[in-house]
């Protein structure tokens, strides 16, 4: 009898796995979004196309097809079988959108792994990049040097550079404001654009620097460099008046907008 | 300097949508608490301490988290035995996503900002959301109840429209905290610049009219209405919003009472081939695909601009938040419209915007002190303080018309708290509650909503990219956006046009049905065990 009861305890906690497991057409609520999220698209394929020239890629227009062969730089995220990276050839840089990718995929596309992608030229608030692109996976190495852009800040000269690895040297911090209820303050750097994030929440970190001319302002994107980073410390401790030299990828948001991988002190030339 | 929403909110609204999709797959098992639902103690006992907490959404609006941090201090002063530990998320996508996560280790908060959409899916849990109904009409901590310490506004000062999209399966498991709907953003001066006449109830065909007219370009390549190298007249924020309210102006199938889908229909299709036709000049997009309108806008590079009413702080030349660079910002006259109708004599518009929720706890003295809480939240000082923060209207008419906030909207264009794009969309929502709607509200409503948005996308992407948009590409259309969604294996589930949610399917699925089966029988045989033992041990005895 006992054998017989724990025989009927076992069924039963095999029926409650059975009855939680979301099933397809059991008329369950759960049937209809359990398998919502999009399913595992396309993503490395055999591209045919050659690829162009990185002046072709530049002279091709907004929406049209684009092939090109580009080396990953960095990875932004992933997330949901897409992902997003900085990448460049020794012509440019190319800033590749959301691209179907699996997890595994993207473990392999570590820096200097060389890639040929298809997509679709597109442009959102002044950033170039490739949407909806399927890639390969080459053989070949490149990691780009930064290139400084320090003297192009404020010329349309620096548009041609989006997305480059590049570095700046120099330059100073200045303050930047918010608002605390209603009382403006300042700091060297802010959480959120406004000041509204915090270190726990991983927030972008935005600080304001000067040239003697003009005042910009870089962001450390979370996604690339999170809180743990060195880069986010490094900015976390900066101080107004500090000179620093820094690294990062030229980003692009209704105008420069660098996203920020290395902040040193200014080194003395 | 420049401030900036910047990309992660472009970022943060792509996972958003994941999340929505692919957390829900937890619901099936989420079901931790066995709570019963308790009656509303008689009293609230206020000789012990409660602890609760607030989940709430605040992105980067510092002023909103301010008037959270203040509802909370000034409760606590109320009712000093109740703590509220306040958590900001900065997005409902997170709150959803959490509260999910927390439904299975039984550590839900006690009182949650969320949406009707999120609250079916909470409802797959047993007694997981506290149905409001007797705390609502209960005569001494109800809504205007006798022994609450704030001016608590009664039901009957609730908008009777917004408390009833609370309504799901028959019972109110929320309470509405604010309320928007989208509004047309104009640009007055250039519409007027290219010899038209803003009329008094703004059509569709009238913007694609003004828009296509708006492509002219010069001999220097720019176009002739703002001069710049950039214009893209007409551009709509959510296309999910978009495609479900032209759905709803031409009456045609969305989704029905059941759950079921019924997008997919030729209406839609003429829809979307009459939008093709329109994108082949350009002059449409969208913000997945160009960036927020209000920027376009704020440039002079838009001409009408749609966007929720709760975004009006962002919008305009002389807007509270800019997005843009100061050299950027072209001047020009704003004037706010309810979105384009087909039918101008019907108009029809989305309501939108946060509820409450109550958590189930196993003490009801917390559900009631959590109660207590989300009632203050309704009380004018709140309200209006929140409202006041965007393009939002009070959900309780005690607010709507208290003296305080009729002179607040009676003061528009005074200064910057009085933004008068910002009061104008306030006013435009306040003029036509009666004419907004909601869609109905089931476990999947979600990706139906994300779904109907895609079709927009695709289109619109198609067109740019000179890609043939016929007969075989809009079946194409609906058979991967299907597929993408899961839309093709909804089964009948819940929900009418009020927005009322169910279970429309009320027998258990098969899994549960061998578990109870299975577990019943266990029990007969342990009962059977123990008297047979029982009748031996008996016999023994004697």
């Amino acid at each position: 009898m006992k054998k017989l009861l724990s025989l009927l305890l076992v069924l039963s906690l095999f029926a409650a796995c059975a009855a939680c497991k979301p099933g397809k057409n059991d008329g369950g609520k759960d049937s209809a979004e359990t398998e919502t999220s999009a399913s595992v698209p396309e993503t490395s394929v055999n591209v045919p196309e050659a690829a162009m020239s990185y002046a072709e890629y530049v002279a091709a227009e907004l929406d049209s097809q684009v092939v090109v062969e580009t080396y990953v730089q960095a990875k932004q995220s992933w997330w949901d079988n897409k992902a997003t990276f900085y990448t460049q050839n020794e012509d440019g840089a190319i800033f590749i959108y959301n691209m179907p990718c699996t997890e595994e995929d993207y473990a392999k596309l570590t820096p200097g792994t060389k890639i040929k992608v298809k997509g679709y030229k597109s442009a959102w608030a002044g950033e170039v990049e490739i949407i909806d692109a399927v890639y390969d996976i080459l053989e070949g190495h490149f990691i780009a040097q930064p290139l400084d852009v320090t003297a192009l800040l404020g010329t349309d000269e620096l548009e041609a550079h989006q997305n480059q690895f590049v570095s700046f040297k120099g330059l100073t911090v200045v303050a930047s404001t918010y608002t605390d209820n209603d009382v403006q303050k300042t700091a060297p750097f802010l959480y959120n654009w406004n000041g509204s994030g915090s270190h726990d929440a991983n927030s972008d970190l935005y600080f304001n620097v000067s040239d003697g001319e003009n005042t910009y302002t870089f962001t450390v994107e979370s996604y690339l460099c999170d809180k743990n980073s060195e880069v986010y410390a490094a900015v976390e401790a900066l101080d107004i008046g500090d000179v620093i030299d820094m690294e990062g990828f030229l980003y692009w948001y209704n105008g420069v907008n660098p996203h920020i991988t290395k902040v040193t002190p200014a080194t003395i030339e | 300097m420049k401030i900036a929403r910047l990309r992660t909110y472009r970022r943060a609204f792509a996972i958003l949508l994941a999340i929505t999709a692919s957390l829900t797959a937890f619901a099936a098992c989420h079901g931790k608490s066995n709570r019963t639902q308790s009656a509303v103690p008689e009293t609230f006992d206020e000789s012990k301490n409660y602890s609760i907490t607030f989940w709430a959404k605040s992105d980067t609006n510092k002023t909103q988290t301010e008037i959270y941090e203040k509802a909370v201090k000034d409760f606590e002063t109320l009712y000093p035995n109740v703590k509220v530990t306040l958590r900001i998320f900065t997005d409902y996508g997170r709150i959803y996503n959490d509260v999910i996560t927390n439904i299975s280790t039984d550590t839900t908060p006690n009182v949650c900002i969320t949406y009707p959409d999120h609250i079916a899916t909470y409802l797959t849990g047993n007694n997981v959301v506290v149905p409001l109904d007797d705390y609502i009409s209960n005569e001494k901590y109800g809504l205007g109840g006798s022994s609450v310490k704030f001016d608590s506004p009664a039901k009957s000062e609730v908008m009777e429209k917004f408390l009833d999209e609370c309504v799901l399966d028959g019972k109110y498991y929320g309470v509405p905290f604010m309320r928007s709907t989208e509004a047309c953003y104009i640009n007055k001066t250039y519409v007027e610049k290219l010899g038209y006449e803003l009329p008094e109830k703004l059509t569709w065909d009238f913007v694609w009219e003004v828009s296509e007219a708006a492509m002219q370009k010069g001999d220097d390549g720019n176009y002739l209405v703002n001069g710049q190298n950039v214009l893209i007249p007409f551009m709509y924020k959510s296309t999910d919003n978009m495609m479900i309210q032209m759905l709803r102006q031409k009456n045609i199938g969305y989704s029905d009472a059941d759950g079921n889908v019924l997008i997919f229909n030729d209406d839609t299709m003429s829809l979307l081939f009459d939008l093709a036709n329109h994108c082949k000049t350009k002059c449409f997009s969208t913000f997945k695909i160009d960036s927020y309108p209000g920027n376009y806008f704020n440039a002079g590079q838009c001409i009408f601009a749609v966007d929720s009413t709760a975004g009006a702080t962002w919008i305009g030349t002389k807007a509270n938040h800019m997005d843009i660079s100061a050299d950027q910002v072209v001047d020009f006259e704003t004037v706010v419209y309810p979105i384009p109708q087909f039918d101008v004599d019907e108009p029809k518009m989305i309501s939108q915007g946060p509820s409450l929720c109550i958590f189930n706890k196993s003490d009801p003295q917390v559900v009631l002190a959590s109660w207590l809480f989300c009632q203050f939240l309704l009380t004018n000082e709140v309200q209006m303080a929140y409202a006041e923060t965007e393009g939002y209207v009070p959900v309780t008419k005690k607010a709507q018309e208290s003296p305080l906030y009729v002179d607040y909207l009676a003061r528009s264009g005074e200064d910057a708290e009085h933004y008068q794009v910002k009061i104008d969309a306030t006013k435009l929502l306040l003029d036509n509650v009666d004419n907004t709607f909601i869609t109905p509200v089931f476990n999947g409503s979600a990706s139906l909503r994300d779904a109907a948005g895609q079709l927009i996308e695709n289109v619109v992407k198609s067109v740019r990219r000179k890609e043939t948009v016929d007969e075989a590409y809009m079946k194409k259309l609906y058979s991967d956006v299907r597929s993408l969604y899961r839309l093709d294996q909804k089964t009948a589930i819940s929900g009418n046009d009020q927005g009322q949610v169910g279970n429309g399917d009320k027998t258990l699925p098969a899994g549960s049905i061998a578990l109870l089966i299975t577990l019943a029988v266990a029990w007969l045989g342990i009962a059977t065990y123990f008297i047979i033992t029982f009748i031996k041990n008996k016999k023994h005895a004697k």
